[in-house]
């Protein structure tokens, strides 16, 4: 097989029923991603039930008690492999836990791909699926038409629901919607065109997985390097190294380059970087580096290298859009912790303006805040964060919220 | 939003990058963008892997990477060689030796560590037996139910707060839900209904003392991505990794290797197959695939073609149950 694949993350998002697993089942299939022991272990299982067709949805469901209640729990991750490209896939579950799980999904995907049954057209769920694309800053969005089948494949029953579902998605911040009508049952649009989709003229869903193109993806203009880690060897031969370990979040650095250090604001210039390959001359998002400097500057993690002419916003106060993961409610008078980037410091909440309603998109003002909510929060931290609006930069504009006392993850937000 | 915070510096000379929504198009800059043909899949694999094993060494206090000679690991090496050279490992290399383990194995992991330079802490199996920690009735049988018991054994010992280890998603379903900063508690256990969300790739590495995590940096690489990855790196593998001649016998639909542990039951008969081994566990339920593979190549041609997982085809031990890696690792196996 050919090394030069790019990797491509998507998700998928459906209500219960709407064809989620069976399309999964579907691309793996088609795509011969199955192995004969998977596909014999849940042949049996489907029989054991008394099923007349294997069930694909088994693959997913890793967990004794998901496959003992036919639910799905926690996000499953699948892999496969095309000549064209590799694929992680999401599959998160479709239960009340929803919100939390499709942005936790979301967080690392490329593409989701939204199912929608013919059928039903557009429903609540559509627009929650979609809302919560377009806050995560998915980049590109597959609506899928399924069962096409069930409405004899009807071009003019296609165009119905996408009109309907673009002017829905006109009014958020999504720039990249392909509609593609198929059948994940019978195998139509998915992989194989089909014959019953002859109207249609776009790519497969595995045509448009294959070629969406993924390298403007990443912010390749504003410089974003958070140290992670200082590197002194000690030894004989490097005794004066000193090395800023990181991984260009954005943007790209060359040896020579001025870098501003912050939140300090002082300067320096990149003297080397070193990778365990070879010294480069330049180096890109989403390389894992060390930079050495040409000044001896009081730098250590948490620390984030800019260039000057590109600069985050340096501040302890800031506005996000948050989703609240825990199930004990956010208490105003207590401190958490936020980590952001390679800095964990400790916040407040200094007001929650609004929840979103996410199936309206409604706002309500002065909202408690309960698991799976989407709130506006004003934040304020002890030390200065380095950051970036999360429409600009997803990883200087991204953050998750610990509970101190717990240790647990109980939220993450996006600055805006 | 609020006012600049840098210090040294007039605030008038900073520059804040435009605001508000900027499309994703607007980024691309044709001549300065990475494409395909300068980054691949395996750049991004290997360039998250090095991001997650940098994390650890800053935010956990005594940190190890769990090591156990198999081609797993040995590519964790590498990633940790690329994560902090020139520097040494900011962690010791640890392997609870099962003492069932294939001797080639077993060599080339001390030549590794030897080479590297690194420290390698082995706790064995046999220990936990002596002192009665374990109780094994048939000391031939596998045991790799058993090594959970060493292994918190281990972090006991040494106060380990987080191990990295070489556990894949694509292995086995219960790997697949698991987080790559997987929280463990006091008695070592995983709670896979009760995990933290992990966003981004930004993870919550705190525990309150005597619990650890488990981190498994290379979760999101499939058995292709490893060879795939042995051959660009031309990383030196145990030689049962290859295509060789070697006494098996049939045993339940399985191939068998002939050793000082499994020896022939009546009725059965010992054969000299070309074989290879797709991993590398305990001896007595590790079962290697006839091949021909003698070199990486052939190996990737192989795996490209297969139609069985790495485990279906070699783990006997998780073919008793379709849960038995779940409920090990809520044991506080890996
Ligand atoms: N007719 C038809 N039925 C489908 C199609 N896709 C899925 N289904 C059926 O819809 C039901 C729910 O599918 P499933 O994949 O379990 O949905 P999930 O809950 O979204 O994972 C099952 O009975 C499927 O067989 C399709 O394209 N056409
Ligand atoms: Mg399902």
């Amino acid at each position: 097989m050919d090394t030069m694949t790019q990797l491509l993350r998507f998700i998928t998002a459906g209500s219960v029923d709407d064809g989620k697993s069976t399309l999964i089942g579907r691309l793996l299939h088609d795509s011969k991603s199955i192995f004969e022991d998977q596909f014999s272990a849940i042949s049996k299982t489907s029989e054991k039930r008394g099923m007349a067709a294997v069930d694909l949805s088994l693959l997913t469901d890793g967990l004794q008690a998901e496959r003992e209640q036919g639910i799905t729990i926690d996000v499953a991750y699948r892999y496969f492999a095309t000549p064209k490209r590799k694929f992680i896939i999401g599959d998160t579950p479709g239960h009340e836990q929803y919100t939390r799980n499709m942005v936790t999904a979301a967080s690392t995907a490329n593409l989701v791909v939204i199912l929608i049954d013919a059928r039903r057209g557009v429903l609540v769920q559509t627009r929650r699926h979609t809302y919560l694309a377009s806050l995560v800053g998915v980049p590109h969005i597959v609506l899928a038409v399924n069962k096409m089948d069930m409405v004899d494949y009807s071009q003019a029953r296609f165009d119905e629901i996408v009109t309907e579902y673009k002017k829905f998605a006109a009014q958020l911040d999504l720039h990249d919607i392909t509609c593609i009508p198929l059948s994940a049952l019978v195998g139509d649009m998915v992989v194989d065109r089909g014959e019953s989709l002859d109207w249609y003229q776009g790519p497969t869903l595995m045509e448009k997985l294959e070629s969406v193109e993924i390298d403007h993806d990443v912010n390749t203009t504003d410089f974003r390097y958070p140290v992670q880690w200082v590197c002194r060897p000690q030894t004989d031969e490097y005794h004066d190294f000193r090395g800023f370990m990181g991984r260009i979040e954005a943007g790209e650095i060359s040896v020579g380059d001025e870098i501003t250090v912050l939140p300090s604001g002082r300067t320096s210039k990149v003297k080397e970087i070193v990778t365990y390959d070879g010294n480069l001359q330049t180096a890109y998002a989403p390389q894992s580096v060390t930079l050495t400097l040409t000044d001896e500057i009081d730098i250590s993690r948490g620390d984030m290298f800019v260039k000057a002419d590109y600069l985050p916003t340096v501040a302890k106060e800031f506005g996000a859009m948050m989703c609240w993961f825990s199930e004990t409610p956010l208490d105003k008078n207590r401190k958490y912790l936020v980590k952001h980037t390679t800095r964990t410091a400790k916040c407040l909440f200094s007001s929650v303006d609004y929840r979103v309603d996410v199936n309206t998109l409604e706002q309500h003002a002065n909202p408690a805040v309960n698991m799976n909510d989407i709130v506006r929060v004003a934040m304020k931290v002890q030390q200065p964060l380095a950051f970036d609006h999360y429409t600009r930069n997803r990883a200087s504009g991204s953050f998750i919220v610990i509970d101190e006392a717990s240790n647990n993850t109980v939220a993450a937000g996006m600055i805006v | 939003m609020s006012e600049l915070l840098i210090e040294d510096r007039p605030a008038k000379s900073i520059v804040p990058a435009p605001a508000g929504n900027v499309k994703q198009k607007e980024f691309g800059n044709e001549r300065k963008l990475m494409t395909a043909h300068t980054f691949t899949h395996l750049d991004a694999l290997e360039s998250e892997s090095i991001h997650i094993m940098r994390e650890v060494a800053a935010e956990c206090k005594n940190p190890a990477l769990l090591f156990s000679g198999g081609k797993d690991s040995i590519v964790m090496l590498r990633l940790a060689e690329k994560a902090f050279r020139p520097a040494k490992f900011p962690f010791p290399l640890v392997h609870i030796d099962t003492e069932h383990n294939f001797p080639e194995v077993i060599a080339c992991r001390d030549k590794l560590a030897a080479d590297l330079g690194e420290r390698l802490i082995v706790r064995s199996l046999e220990d936990s037996i002596k002192r009665g920690t374990i109780i094994i009735k048939d000391l031939d049988k596998p045991r790799n139910p058993y090594q959970s018991v060493t292994l918190l054994e281990t972090i006991a010992e040494f106060g380990f707060d987080a191990c990295m280890g070489g556990a894949r998603r694509d292995e086995e379903k219960a790997r697949a839900k698991e987080r790559i900063f997987s929280f463990r508690d006091e008695f070592g256990q995983w709670d896979p209904k009760n995990q933290r969300p992990e966003l981004w790739d930004i993870y919550n590495t705190r525990v309150h003392n005597g619990e650890n995590i488990r981190v498994f940096p290379i979760s999101n690489w499939t058995e292709m991505d490893i060879w795939e990855y042995i051959g660009r790196e031309k990383l030196h593998i145990p030689s049962i990794y290859f295509a060789h001649e070697r006494e098996v016998i049939r045993r339940g639909g399985s191939v068998i290797p002939v050793s000082h542990l499994v020896q022939p039951k009546a009725g059965e008969k010992i054969e000299v197959v070309s074989v290879r081994f797709r991993t590398v566990g305990d001896m007595t339920c590790t079962a290697p695939v006839e091949s021909t593979a003698s070199n990486v190549d052939e190996i990737i041609e192989e795996t490209a073609t297969t139609r069985i997982t790495e485990r279906g085809a070699t783990r006997m031990d998780d073919q008793t149950s379709d849960a038995s890696m779940e409920l090990r690792k809520k044991e506080g196996y890996f």
